[in-house]
């Protein structure tokens, strides 16, 4: 099977790690969240007259209890798509073996 | 991409929340009715939904050096459409919302029209378009992807500078100046994260072919010969 996508998708990512080690070792960047910059902005726009109209319900009490809860949300993800596409890999492969489909009449009077 | 909790007016709450219910309710009804026709596509869509989970999860440090993440929504809309797609995503942002103190409650209509609604969409277009000018496949994926997640950023920075044009409300001027300001935060940050999320979306299109092509062929994202094709089989 052609793995030139597989290599075409690792240039990438390598580049784009290449850029985050360039740009980390030769700025002073602090890697803020993007989502939290338009609050200067705005203040900045508004001359700091808007005042925001709700507060989260709940905040993660600290760093590590907020990258807990986005590890959890990726663990979570990924699990589904590795047990799904492990799943179909596994059954497409015994049914090329075997030559029959599961879930069709033979196998059904197999067991 | 993710307007913060309370950093919208109320009217702008309003105006997002209107554009978005309809659309997520038809979602919701689509959804039910193609479960219901179709039990097999779930492992396709429980795929679809974690990868925008996975995706949306994910920090990444950008050339701004800031951070920023990708949006995950591609694959969705390519194979289920941007309504379904927005119904993936809410769920996503009311996670983030009520968990991580990310998005918020008030802003909710405003993330879903820019991540579940905008977003799709435009992928959607671009796969559809990509595949009439028989381009590469995968590449048609990366760019529905890549491009998809721009336009949500799009939106963003456009809703924000709606909501808060420079010199007063209805300055058409102002607009722009507000707009390009909270463009210059976004967009440029997203560059290089919509090229990582289009290439890794294109890859784990490839693996669901390779698992699940017979259902794709029957929802008519994808041509049977092409499939042939794409798995290195005889036509």
């Amino acid at each position: 099977m052609s793995r030139k996508l597989e290599l075409i998708v690792l240039a990438i990512l390598l580049i784009f790690v290449a850029q985050f080690i360039y740009v980390s070792s030769t700025t002073n960047a602090e890697y803020g969240g993007a989502d939290d910059k338009p609050a200067d902005v705005i203040e900045q726009i508004t001359g700091g007259t808007y005042t925001p109209i709700a507060h989260p319900i709940w905040e993660p009490p600290s760093g590590e209890i907020e990258s807990l809860l986005f590890a959890l949300q990726a663990a979570i993800g990924a699990s589904i798509i590795g047990y799904f596409l492990g799943y179909y890999r596994a059954k497409n492969n015994y049914e090329k073996k075997l030559g029959f489909k599961t879930g069709s009449k033979t196998e059904k009077q197999s067991l | 991409m993710h307007i913060m909790e309370g950093y919208l007016p109320a009217i702008w709450c309003i105006v997002w929340f209107a554009v978005s219910i309809p659309v997520v309710a038809y979602g919701v009804y689509k959804l039910n009715k193609l479960v219901k026709e179709e039990r097999g596509i779930l492992p396709v869509l429980a795929v679809a939904g974690a990868f925008i989970f996975v995706l949306s999860s994910l920090k990444m440090p950008s050339v701004t050096g800031s951070c920023s993440h990708p949006t995950g929504t591609g694959i969705g809309a390519i194979i289920f459409g941007p309504a379904i797609t927005a119904v993936l995503s809410t769920i996503v942002l009311i996670y983030q919302a009520l968990f991580l103190a990310h998005g918020g409650l008030t802003t909710l209509g405003a993330n879903v029209f820019s991540m579940g609604i905008v977003g799709p969409i435009v992928s959607y277009l671009i796969y559809k378009a990509g595949m009439k000018g028989k381009l590469n496949f995968y590449l048609v994926v990366f760019l529905a992807a890549t491009i998809g997640d721009w336009a949500t950023y799009i939106v963003t920075s456009t809703e924000l500078a709606l909501a808060f044009p420079a010199g007063g409300i209805l300055s058409f001027g102002g607009f722009f100046s507000s707009f390009s300001k909270f463009v210059a935060i976004f967009a440029i940050t997203q560059v290089p994260l919509a090229i990582v999320e289009g290439a890794v979306s294109a890859l784990l299109f490839k693996y669901i072919i390779q698992a699940k092509s017979d259902l794709l062929v029957e929802m008519k994202v994808i041509g049977e010969p092409l499939v042939r094709k794409l798995r290195g089989l005889p036509a």
